[in-house]
């Protein structure tokens, strides 16, 4: 009897066991992708068709099981993850996840080309196509190879031509230097007129098309106008830049309220007490990160010490032997004879 | 006139702190008044509150010197102590030379202290350390840097220096007109 009662007892215990290993694996016909970069597994097979038709409480339960069952597919997963205890030995249990290897869709639709500019709308229209120019032009005057523009160019720099020929219908009196320099000033600036009316075509024509105008990067700005500019993209948070993250190189600095036209100091006569305070923690600061142990210091020290030590022993040495005599003859002025042994 | 920034005020207390280490406290905060450092023209003055009060109302330009000047910073912002600070620096320097009656003179005249005209030298100095100079009769002369350590100075022969000259009071008559 009692036989019997412990076979039921170790059946009942078997059939437990069974119930949870049962639990934690999960047959499946197709093997389950796994991205555990993700979080993610896919499961190919097909579902059970009740699960397929209308609402009902079958259709639920049929849902909820297949959900438990790749739930834990994925979990087992992560479990066979190498894994490390973080902060210490009580710490959590945190698993290394690999890279992710899923391409997740975009998020927002991509951004539409912006519209054509002025010149890009009339060269379509003649059918106007680009040429492709070379890099390097032959300068006949210095017989070599020279930019088409820019740092020694072919064609000398224009800069110190001393000659500039009157045309044909031109008021002799006029300054041809001047004029030169004026046209190419007109030229510069119709050229950034044009450019900044094509950015506000684009702008006003979608905020999906171009970033707004002084963030559009160019290529030929400048190191403080990128420094600003990155300013500028850096306060655009809704915590007005406080906590964002700094470049490895660029430096931690204080907002200034003036925006940086200025130098700001203390006032003269300002809070005294607090200056003091201010100074004596800053002096409690620089206290505390002298190294606490000095090598030559302690060398010296130890030197000290060791000397002492044989002055002393000399010191104990010479009296027994010289006794009376050798301490009168050590008085100064004296070269006395030397004491025996 | 304004107060020191944050890293000027540190390059100042560095400064001071090789000469009386942490005695700063003790010219910081001070239990009979409040004293507080002011830059004016790139220089560095130490002054109390009744005087920096006084001070304020005087012009820029007409102001010539408020409080006692402890020294300046220099076209590169490096701070360089002068002698006018040795008032305040001498009660607590923390390591002193007294110099014989015989290279006073030497020094005053702005000479480095060789070892012949050492009298005493605090034990543990550091090579480099900064010191201030005393005669024999405990007066204040200067300041300076020690080129040997204690242990060093015992060896070396009489006449290396062993006390790199920095500041002396013969300077107050050397150089009447650009100390202020």
């Amino acid at each position: 009897m009692a036989a019997l009662r412990v076979e039921a007892v170790l059946a009942a215990a078997e059939e437990q066991e069974a119930e949870k290993r049962r639990s934690i694996t999960v047959e499946k016909e197709l093997e389950l992708e796994y991205d555990l970069g993700n979080l993610l597994a896919m499961d190919r097979n097909p579902p059970p068709a009740a699960a397929l038709r209308g609402a009902g409480p079958r259709r639920e339960e049929l849902l909820r099981a297949l959900a438990r069952d790749n739930t834990q597919l994925l979990v087992s997963q992560l479990w066979e993850l190498p894994a490390e205890r973080a902060g210490g030995a009580g710490g959590p249990l945190v698993a290394q996840l690999p890279e992710p290897t899923f391409r997740l869709p975009r998020e927002k639709p991509p951004p539409k080309p912006r519209p054509p500019t002025r010149w890009e709308q009339f060269a379509r229209l003649k059918g106007i196509r680009r040429k492709k120019k070379t890099s390097l032009v032959w300068d006949e005057q210095a017989k070599e190879w020279r930019r088409r523009w820019g740092y020694k160019r072919a064609g000398g720099d224009p800069s110190r031509a001393w000659l500039a020929e009157v045309p044909a219908g031109a008021d002799p009196e006029e300054d041809q230097f001047a004029r030169l320099r004026r046209e190419k000033r007109e030229r510069v600036a119709r050229n950034e007129l044009n450019r900044l009316r094509n950015l506000a075509r684009a702008h006003r024509a979608g905020k999906d098309t171009v970033p707004a105008a002084p963030l559009h990067p160019t290529g030929h700005q400048d190191r403080d106008e990128l420094r600003r500019v990155a300013r500028v993209a850096r306060v655009s948070t809704a915590s007005l830049g406080r906590f964002q993250p700094r470049l490895p190189k660029e430096p931690a600095e204080p907002p200034s309220r003036s925006g940086g036209k200025k130098r700001r100091f203390e006032p003269l006569l300002g809070n005294l007490a607090a200056e003091r305070s201010r100074q004596l923690e800053l002096l409690r600061d620089m206290g505390s990160k002298k190294p606490v142990l000095d090598i030559t210091r302690a060398v010296n020290k130890q030197m000290r010490q060791e000397e002492a030590e044989a002055a002393a022993a000399n010191k104990g040495k010479k009296q027994s032997k010289r006794g009376k005599r050798g301490r009168r003859q050590q008085r100064p002025g004296r070269s006395g004879k030397k004491s025996g042994g | 006139m304004r107060p020191l920034t944050e890293a000027e005020t540190r390059a100042v207390f560095e400064k001071l702190s090789k000469y009386i280490g942490e005695n700063i406290q003790l010219l910081v905060d001070r239990p009979d008044g409040t004293y507080c450092f002011r830059l004016h023209r790139d220089r560095v003055y130490y002054l109390s509150e009744k005087l920096l009060k006084l001070a304020a109302s005087v012009p820029r330009d007409s102001l010539v010197a408020p409080g006692t000047c402890f020294g300046k910073f220099t076209k590169t912002q490096k701070f360089r102590l002068s002698v006018t600070a040795l008032d305040f620096l001498a009660p607590y320097a923390k390591y002193k030379v007294w110099v014989k009656p015989g290279s006073e003179q030497s020094f005053l005249y702005g000479n480095h202290v060789l070892k012949s005209g050492l009298g005493r030298i605090t034990e543990n100095t550091a090579q480099y350390q900064g010191v201030v100079v005393y005669s024999m009769a405990d007066v204040p002369l200067g300041f300076g840097v020690a080129a040997k350590s204690t242990q060093d100075c015992r060896k070396v022969d009489p006449l290396a220096i062993v006390v790199f000259h920095q500041a002396d009071v013969g300077e107050y008559v050397r150089n009447e007109d650009t100390l202020t």
